[in-house]
């Protein structure tokens, strides 16, 4: 009886919250009504605001309102989606969204409201892109990917050397290629250090501050001395070198970290069933501290491409960085836009390619 | 049925620990862990050590499995006809079965660090997998079975390395009831099978009497042996043991004496 005997009391506290608490949720509208009532109501929102003239001043208020509704209509749609649908909705408001902001920036910069010089329309950049990538550029005498639909063309009138002068004459591959030797020069050595001391403690105390103290560097910073190093300031060599750098300060620290973490057990258990020496390193030690190097690993992927395009800003001929700040001087920002996508594209890439490296080394990761 | 003084079974013993110490230096000065233990364990005898937390009957058990050093006394475990058997294994309270291995490869672990052969390893930890019902979870990882199953995996990787002794650290400790129960009656049966020397470290009074020959109490801090019971129920014995008034009658006598160490433990630690 002592139910019924608080439910008035609590009635009492919040009249109104009652009232609302004991009701099923309400039948939700049907997907084509809701999607129609969002249409309805943002056109109207629109429609007023450019009748009175207001949309041009306040266009970014009226996209934040915009963005409001969409936000309160779709949380409608997704307490009811079913689960069967539920993938289909999660990557509708994913991918969905950002092509709508794609949309909306086009719209605005047409209307006149934004300076096309600073935002060029997204069907701009793209033009841009496509420009880069079919065209070779006469003046500076390279292309964006090295045009690789002549490589039978070349191969027949120059064999390899012609096939290795057009992936020579590419951005995108001056950029990977820098990237690449300089992550694998700079991360190998790197979590060899790391393990090292994460291991030992006598090592760990000599090194860890001169290490957290060049670690927090800006490595960019030491270009001008390794390009002095190698008395060759359009070198590759200097632009690997700080890459390599950057990624072997980032890849010790956090190896370090991974391996002091390991659970002591692991290692008890490995030393217990007979692994010493390098079959503990092998069985136990490496594959239990994998997550944590992979973890860096990304970390050092993002430091690398940062890196090495600050780098062709300042000292290249060739490279995605370079193209970029090269539209710049020229003052065309559709090709500068370009690069950047350019740029975010490759990050992707790479970073899904470390990805699929993960899971074939590591295959016992959940998920 | 009680003795003060752990006494040198007839046989030649396969553990011999004589006034073993460790003593660790703390910044607030040396802290005594184990002091002045000695216990000697039979060829297959399967001895339990229960004791209040902090008691040093986990370090006793690493010292014995030679993961840890101890600062004076003796601790050996006599060397079987096979000098290429190994002289322990043990299972740990976490498992510490590798999530990086599959199931199987983890039960093989012991031999491939012995270099026995591929095919040779995994048939003796097929076997051995076959024992416990987890064949066809031969080839999943650790985070794919539940505890219950990763601590049989535990077991049967210490098995198959077929050590002279079998050391388990709380092997149950982390389990639920009920899958605690059902790998107490396995323990059991596969002891019968196997008649392998063990030291088990317990909490639990009801488990060490379950399975023990033998149960010996400890005090903490410092950690020093207090009593010894030998257990004389019959084997093989069941979970259905527990049932018994011989079982009841132990218990009581042996909470007796813990009971009053647990209280004084925890009035120490307040």
């Amino acid at each position: 009886m002592s139910v019924p005997a608080e439910r008035p009391l609590a009635a009492a506290g919040s009249p109104v919250g009652d009232a609302t608490i004991g009701k099923p949720p309400a039948a939700g509208l049907s997907l084509p009504a809701m999607l129609g009532i969002l249409a309805g109501v943002c056109l109207l929102w629109n429609g007023v605001l450019y009748l009175t003239g207001l949309w041009a001043p306040l266009w970014w208020l009226a996209l934040f309102v915009d963005f409001v509704l969409i936000v309160l209509v779709a949380e409608r749609i997704g307490r009811n989606v079913p689960p069967k649908r539920r993938k289909l909705y999660e990557r509708t408001l994913a991918f969905g969204f950002p092509v709508l902001a794609l949309v909306a920036w086009q719209l605005i910069v047409d209307a006149g409201i934004l300076n096309p010089l600073w935002f060029p329309q997204p069907t701009r950049i793209a033009a841009a892109l496509w420009d880069l990538t079919v065209h070779f550029d006469r003046f500076s005498g390279t292309s964006l990917l090295g045009r690789p639909w002549l490589i039978p063309w070349k191969f027949e009138s120059d064999g390899w050397a012609g096939v290795w002068s057009l992936f020579a004459e590419s951005h995108v591959w001056a950029t990977l290629g820098r990237v690449a030797a300089g992550f694998v020069i700079g991360a190998i050595p790197g979590i060899m250090l790391g393990v090292v001391m994460g291991i030992n403690q006598t090592v760990r105390l000599m090194l860890d501050t001169t290490l957290s103290a060049i670690y927090v560097l800006p490595k960019i910073a030491i270009f001008p001395i390794v390009m002095l190093m190698f008395a060759d300031p359009f070198g590759e060599g200097p632009k690997i070198a700080v890459v390599a750098l950057s990624v072997f300060f980032l890849m010790a620290i956090n190896t370090m970290a991974g391996v002091r973490d390991i659970d002591p057990v692991f290692v008890m258990a490995g030393r217990n069933y007979g692994a010493r020496g390098l079959p503990l390193y092998r069985h136990v030690i490496i594959p239990a501290a994998l997550p944590v190097i992979f973890a860096g690993l990304r970390l050092a992927l993002g430091t690398a491409l940062i890196v090495i395009i600050s780098i062709e800003f300042l000292r290249a001929k060739q490279g995605v960085g370079y193209m970029t700040f090269y539209y710049w001087e020229v003052l065309n920002p559709e090709k500068m836009y370009a690069g950047l996508v350019v740029v975010m594209i490759l990050g992707v890439v790479l970073t899904y390619g470390l990805q699929w490296l993960q899971k074939k080394l590591m295959p016992w990761a959940r998920g | 049925m009680t003795e003060t003084n752990a006494r040198a079974p007839e046989t030649a013993p396969r553990i011999v620990t004589r006034n073993v110490t460790k003593v660790y230096d703390t910044v607030a000065g040396p802290m005594v862990a184990v002091d002045d233990f000695s216990l000697d364990v039979a060829d297959g005898e399967f001895v339990c050590i229960v004791g209040p937390s902090g008691c040093g009957k986990s370090t006793y058990l690493r010292m014995l499995a030679g993961l840890d050093t101890h600062s004076s006394g003796t601790i050996q475990i006599r060397p079987g006809s096979d000098p290429k058997k190994p002289l322990n294994s043990v299972v740990f309270q976490e498992y510490a079965v590798f999530p990086w291995k599959t199931v199987i490869e983890n039960v093989a672990f012991g031999l491939q660090m012995r270099g026995v052969g591929r095919a040779e390893r995994l048939e003796v930890a097929r076997y051995w997998l076959e024992r416990v019902g987890l064949r066809k979870f031969a080839d999943y990882y650790p985070h794919q079975i539940s505890g219950g199953m990763k601590q049989r995996v535990s077991i049967v990787r210490a098995l198959a390395n077929d050590p002279e002794v079998l050391l388990m650290d709380e092997p149950l400790g982390a389990l639920d009831a009920q899958t605690r129960i059902v790998l107490q009656d396995e323990l059991l049966r596969i002891w019968e099978e196997t008649r392998k020397t063990v030291v088990y470290i317990t909490h639990s009074l009801d488990e060490a009497i379950l399975l023990g020959d033998r149960v010996i109490l400890m005090t903490a801090h410092p950690g020093r042996l207090l009593a010894t019971f030998h257990i004389g129920i019959q084997r093989p014995r069941t979970v259905e043991t527990l049932n018994t008034a011989e079982f009841a009658e132990l218990r009581g006598a042996i909470w007796e004496q813990l009971g009053r160490e647990v209280t004084r433990a925890m009035e120490m630690q307040s």
